[in-house]
């Protein structure tokens, strides 16, 4: 495992093009709301590489928003959303997509293409890139990474749910994104296995990515402030704040 | 040429990204097949006429017949003055006077075999045919006016002009009816296109999560539907030119000689057939892509 660790280190740690001190996802001042209700308003956030963020806030607060914000599949209603330097709101669909090959994504319903083996669905980002050649350097080691290997071939309607979470991040950083965001990555799966995800997300933060996860389950932020220096985000009456003395 | 052929080879991997729809797909097929199944025959209807309408107007537009009247005692004198006006026109090539074997033959469809030309007050036909240059009809006319009393120059026109223009006319239904055709193929495989890409949300959803550009989602479906509308039209237009052959070969004008079908280079047209379905279905499902990506943004 150690020495997975390492490669992995090698092949996904090294590709981040975004300088040291650079934001990746800036919002400033942004609001957004459904059917002419605001949702939040005022919010500002800034993602330096590198950094840990978590964003608790109660159920309906619009965590899930927030994160689709930052990956482009919102645009916001009012304030600039800027990803990697670039202000995000007038951006063609195909802009959107080379952004989003930068950042991947965990939803806590991950959604696979079920007519493809988990490995094909690993390495689908690497496909619609017409990468593929990377992909066949990098699938196997990202499956012996979340423990997968046996469960390559099978399809995604056949593995369990903490097996689906782990497809889905390798799949969300087969592309050695600059910026992974999770949202409620444990929210189906047991203490064990969410234990397990949440070290996988601390070791590609160590390989220098930035880290933004999504959740309600304070036990879990509090039960990894040892192993990572995380800042932790509340979400409630549509304003963002910095977690107090609960966590 | 070499992104046609690319085209045509696929990217296996990013074809597999979106699932086969059984009924979808059949449905294509089928519907490529019976367009081009019809469009096979709406282009021999096409083809032929206008093959008729250049046959009339070659040949017809070449000859003319002089009538000379049904008088038996003046007949011969006026058939040497006629013959002699002909032979001295400039443009006439040939004036050839019509033998009793021919006339009778003419009139056997309404009076039968036998009947004794020679002692029925018949006019006495001339068959003209001019040089390449041609002749002065009205400076004809007068001269026959003068010297033929009674004689009448008959360049076909009065009924050769009106089955032109129905043939024309028949040709031109057969490019409306091939229009309407690709137009209803088009709009079908919009429809197919349209429902495929609504039962595939998700799997457009997940490639776009995962940084897929609407080119590569569009080409996934739009390559899928191109190649088989190419296949349903390629089986449509073999079914149809097998039933073709089947057809009794007749002579369809009457004057020459122009079977119903295809002939040299008009077998081009059944070859196109497939391609101009994939055309069609090519545009079709990528404006459909496109429209639905863009709506589903």
């Amino acid at each position: 495992m150690r020495a997975v660790v390492i490669e992995s280190r090698r092949r996904f740690g090294h590709y981040s093009s975004v300088s040291k001190g650079k934001i990746v996802i800036e919002l400033d001042n942004v609001s957004y709301g459904y059917g002419g209700t605001p949702l939040f308003s005022g919010v500002s956030l800034k993602l330096v590489p590198g950094s840990f963020h978590f964003l608790t806030g109660p159920s309906g607060a619009g965590k899930t928003t927030l994160l689709r914000l930052c990956y482009a599949d919102l645009r916001a209603h009012a304030g600039q959303v800027r990803l990697f330097g670039q202000d995000a709101a007038h951006w063609s669909r195909d802009e959107v997509a080379l952004a989003r090959r930068r950042i991947g994504v965990v939803h806590q319903d991950c959604q696979f293409l079920d007519h493809l083996s988990i490995a094909e669905n690993i390495a689908l980002p690497l496909t619609v890139a017409n990468r593929l050649t990377e992909a066949q350097n990098n699938l196997a080691e990202l499956l012996s990474w979340v423990s997968l290997v046996p469960q390559a071939g099978q399809f995604p309607p056949e593995l369990s749910g903490g097996e689906r979470q782990r497809a889905a991040l390798a799949r969300a950083v087969i592309m050695s994104p600059d910026v992974v965001i999770a949202d409620e990555p444990t929210g189906n799966v047991d203490w064990e296995m969410s234990q397990r995800l949440l070290a996988l997300l601390v070791e590609l933060n160590r390989m220098g990515k930035t880290i933004l996860i999504a959740t309600h389950d304070l036990a879990m932020i509090r039960s990894m402030k040892a192993d990572v220096n995380a800042r932790v985000l509340r979400l409630k009456g549509g304003q963002l704040m910095q977690a107090g003395a609960e966590l | 040429m070499n992104r046609v052929w690319a085209f045509i080879m696929g990217d296996p991997l990013a074809d597999r990204a979106v699932p086969p729809t059984g009924i979808l797909a059949r449905l294509t097929i089928f519907v490529a097949a019976a367009m081009a199944f019809l469009a096979i025959f709406a282009l021999v209807l096409s083809l032929t006429a206008g093959r008729v309408a250049s046959n009339w107007a070659d040949d017809l537009a070449q000859s003319a017949t002089l009538r000379l009247p049904a008088d038996l005692d003046q007949t011969n004198e006026a058939l040497r003055a006629a013959v002699n006006v002909l032979q001295t026109t400039t443009g006439v090539a040939s004036a050839r006077v019509l033998e009793p074997d021919e006339q009778r033959a003419l009139l056997a469809p309404w009076f039968g075999p036998d009947m004794p030309v020679e002692e029925l007050p018949i006019p006495q036909l001339i068959s003209i045919l001019p040089d390449e240059d041609g002749y002065d009809i009205a400076g004809l006319r007068a001269r026959l006016q003068a010297e033929v009393p009674g004689a009448v120059l008959d360049d076909h026109g009065a009924w050769r002009e009106p089955l032109l223009d129905a043939a024309n006319r028949l040709r031109l239904l057969g490019w409306a009816i091939l229009a309407i055709i690709g137009a209803v193929m088009a709009a079908m495989i919009t429809t197919a296109a349209h429902a495929s890409l609504a039962a595939n949300a998700q799997v457009i959803r997940v490639l776009r999560l995962v940084g897929a550009r609407d080119v590569y989602i569009a080409g996934a479906f739009v390559r899928r539907f191109t190649l088989r509308a190419a296949l349903g039209a390629a089986i449509g237009a073999v079914l149809a030119i097998g039933l073709l052959q089947l057809l009794p070969q007749v002579d369809v004008t009457g004057v020459t000689e122009t079977p119903f079908g295809f002939h040299g280079i008009e077998w081009l047209w059944v070859l196109a057939i497939p391609a101009v379905a994939a055309i069609v279905a090519f545009v079709a499902t990528r404006r459909a892509a496109f429209r639905r990506l863009r709506e589903q943004t």
